[in-house]
């Protein structure tokens, strides 16, 4: 057998099965910060345990997407996660325009978390869903962006190249794609709804965002939106990692222990954010996204300058 | 002296026939003139219901004259309503019509307060018509660990053009229960009306009865009460400033805060063992001495966690991301703040110079005021003022009384019979009224608690007004306002 098959494949069950220890991480991070002792890193195995065994509670103004929503989100998001290289092995399921692909599954499960919102009738999702509409629709100009400088500076839309070819063999090389790389992390925080875009520990329904769209959930279908959560933050830091690491000059072994270090680094770095700053008032939420959407077209014109010898 | 009112010492009696009984045009007028023209505030207002005619009783805090200015008028079955002309009467008026049955005649808005007789929260409640309004209801379950309530937001979008605040969900009939007294269980009942202000309420309740009997209290014992007071004030102001970082997601002030406060609790628990101060202060003296060692104790332990207090507190002011949540969110204007009424902190963050210390002559300097632009940054800072001026006061008063104190007899729980006796303390919401008068057989007959929340919930209503429904929850911390001690 391939010998990437077998390690996009092994990499792929580790993120499957080591998803839900990010939220941890974050949290044993805020916890440090705020001098606690704070929940156990593996928590949210207890909690999605927990939860499988309770029973599901559907709102009597549902529709029935509320039913629907949760295995949708978590086939979807399970699917993108296929697609994406993992530890420096590309993904067998590739091809060329996965990337648009990778990023449309995540889009449907925002359309069905939004759905199954609105579902419900609550007055609190349906302000959650049009906060959540209003910002990944900027957050989707962030990510077009990050997308276009990875497809022109590797010359494909295949996840694989676009993620592990960026040669790096100088700083001068490197400051383009640390600039993609950040304005992915903010994409992340916002799309995973983190300080300064969301305060995932809030119980106050007026200021939610994410959490408001998940409160009717309960038993088996919280369990799958919760680790499909988790399941998405590795996946965003999973393709900043795959992004930072440049191919070609480390040994596999290396290639793959750096990637997992990686992505625990995103996770500390996240919490380190979330302890260090209070959230955005809503109208600031704007500008940070449209910041993130400038970085990558400020990365292409360093290319273009700097790089390229400027414009002939 | 003027003939319109009597000018009463605070926590002092006086017989409840001397009190001038003016026609209702004149005293509709009198009221109207004092918190208007006059700078007075209204510390209560309310009915005593006697045989065959009803009594409205006013009384005011005279800032000029620092004393308690008090009125009387006599009614049948209606009242002329004063809520169009001076907006700060609503409550009150609302809370008359629903416990003695009298009408107020032309009050724009009345509505049930409490809902005493059930049905609780079916209300008529103002709503906005037009396809693009959202309405929001909230609570009374709360997703969180608070008292209920009801809140009813008229939004467009994430504006609030409207919020109307429901409550009576804590109704216990505190008041009735106090009738009969002074027995027993009076000190227990005053001391959980509002459990966050057990101190202050307790030292109104002796206040009370030591004015009515002409007790002298020891200085040292004086000082001891307000020391209890002020350890009172730092633990809820700790309290809502480590909960208002808590809500803009800034965690190191947030869990800072949250165990320094308990640090205060501990030392109120030092005192008298009790961490909420219950049943530490009695009429005429304290129920435990305090020894020289442990006020020694209380001195390190006081340098120690303030110490501590101040770098969380520094960590949050300094905060870049913090003040731009709480800067010009959720402001009430002077203006609107005293057309209101406002009292305690949400009307010093207005700019209001409020408080019933200095108003009411006593030893006190307030802190500085006049730079606050009444939003949510003002109210946090209005508190750390305070805080500051608590441990000046807490460090003076502990050397005062480094020799410990020894406590006086106790005076017996007896008022005089018909009296009319009030005592104004500024717990730290600010100034919490007590009102009691007795019957022929010096029973009381009619006991008020008119907690700050009862000035101030209105001014949370009108923070909201074209303000991001998501910046609920921060106006709502920065006034942090009792629903017990409103619904009694």
């Amino acid at each position: 057998m391939d010998n990437t098959l077998i390690r996009h494949i092994s990499a792929l069950a580790a993120a499957l099965f080591f998803a839900p220890l990010l939220p941890g991480i974050i949290n044993k991070v805020k916890a440090f910060f705020a001098g606690r002792k704070g929940p156990r890193l593996i928590q949210l195995y207890f909690d999605l345990a927990k939860l499988l065994k309770k029973e599901v509670i559907v709102s009597r103004s549902s529709g029935g997407i509320i039913r629907i929503a949760p295995s949708v989100i978590l086939a979807f998001t399970i699917t993108a996660a296929a697609l994406l290289p993992m530890g420096g092995a590309a993904s067998p399921a590739g091809f060329a325009g996965d990337a648009l692909l990778f990023f449309y599954l995540l889009g449907t499960c925002r359309i069905f978390s939004v759905l199954a919102a609105m579902d419900t009738a609550s007055s609190f999702e349906g302000m959650g869903s049009a906060r959540e509409v209003f910002f990944s629709a900027l957050a989707e100009v962030a990510v077009f962006t990050v997308l276009a400088f990875l497809a022109l500076s590797a010359n494909s839309l295949k996840l694989a190249q676009m993620l592990c070819s960026q040669g790096v063999d100088s700083w001068m090389n490197f400051t383009p794609v640390l600039m993609t790389a950040l304005a992915m992390f903010l994409v992340l925080l916002a799309e995973n709804c983190r300080v300064p875009f969301d305060d995932p520990e809030t119980h106050l329904e007026l200021t939610m965002i994410h959490e408001a769209m998940i409160l009717d959930y309960s038993g088996t279908d919280l369990a799958a939106i919760l680790y499909a959560s988790s399941l998405k933050l590795w996946i965003f830091a999973a393709f900043i990692t795959s992004l930072l690491i440049p191919p070609g000059v480390f040994a596999v072994w290396q290639e793959t222990a750096l990637f997992f270090a990686g992505i625990i680094a995103i996770a500390v770095l996240t919490g380190i954010v979330e302890s260090s700053m209070a959230r955005f008032r809503f109208l600031k939420v704007p500008s940070l996204l449209i910041a993130a959407a400038i970085m990558p077209v400020l990365a292409l014109l360093f290319v273009i300058f700097f790089l390229n010898g400027g414009v002939q | 002296m003027n003939k319109n009112y009597l000018l009463l010492k605070n926590a002092s009696a006086v017989p409840f026939g001397s009190i001038p009984l003016l026609p209702e045009s004149e005293f509709d007028a009198v009221c109207l003139k004092s918190v208007r023209e006059e700078k007075c505030r209204i510390a209560a207002f309310f009915a005593v219901p006697r045989a065959e005619e009803n009594f409205l009783i006013a009384i005011f805090i005279d800032p000029a004259a620092k004393a308690l200015r008090v009125l009387r008028c006599a009614v049948r079955e209606k009242f002329t309503s004063l809520t169009a002309h001076y907006a700060g009467f609503n409550r009150f008026e609302r809370d008359i019509w629903e416990s003695s049955g009298l009408e107020p005649v032309g009050h724009p808005n009345l509505k049930p307060l409490r809902f005493p007789a059930g049905n609780i929260g079916e209300m008529d409640f103002f709503t906005m018509n037009g396809g693009a309004v959202h309405e929001v209801a909230v609570g009374p379950v709360h997703a969180g660990v608070i008292e209920p309530g009801h809140f009813r937001f008229e939004c467009m979008g994430e504006t609030v053009y409207s919020l109307e605040i429901s409550l009576g969900y804590q109704h216990r009939g505190v008041e009735k229960m106090l009738t009969g007294g002074p027995d027993k269980k009076m000190a227990h009942l005053i001391e959980s009306a509002a459990g966050d202000s057990s101190i202050a309420a307790a030292l109104n309740r002796c206040r009370m009865i030591e004015g009515a009997a002409g007790t002298e209290i020891p200085e040292k014992v004086v000082i001891l009460r307000r020391i209890a007071l002020e350890l009172e004030r730092c633990a809820n102001h700790i309290g809502d400033l480590g909960a208002l970082a808590g809500d803009v997601a800034f965690l190191p002030t947030a869990s800072f805060c949250g165990r320094i406060r308990g640090e205060y609790l501990n030392m109120t628990a030092e005192l008298c063992g009790n961490r909420f101060g219950r049943n530490f202060i009695v009429p005429g003296s304290l129920r435990y001495p305090v020894s020289a060692e442990k006020v020694a104790k209380l001195q390190t332990w006081l340098e120690k966690v303030s110490a501590e207090l101040w770098n969380a507190l520094e960590l949050m002011f300094n905060s870049p991301t913090v003040l731009d949540r709480l800067e010009n969110t959720g402001t009430v204007t002077p203006e609107t703040a005293g057309k209101l009424g406002l009292v305690g902190v949400a009307a010093r963050a207005s700019g209001l110079n409020v408080d019933s210390r200095t108003d009411l002559g006593e030893t006190y300097i307030a802190p500085a005021c006049g730079k606050y632009t009444g939003d949510v940054l003002s109210r946090a800072k209005v508190r750390y003022e305070e805080l500051k001026h608590s441990h000046d006061y807490l460090r003076m008063a502990l050397l005062q009384i480094r020799d410990g104190v020894e406590i006086p007899a106790e005076v017996p729980e007896i008022l005089p019979p018909e009296v009319l006796t009030v005592s104004v303390t500024e717990a730290w919401r600010g100034e919490l009224c007590h009102a009691a008068v007795t019957g022929s057989d010096g029973k009381i007959a009619l006991y008020k608690i008119i907690d700050p929340s009862m000035h101030n919930w209105e001014g949370l209503a009108m923070a909201l007004r074209n303000e991001e429904i998501a910046h609920f929850p921060i106006c709502n911390k920065s006034f942090n306002l009792s629903y017990c001690g409103h619904d009694l």
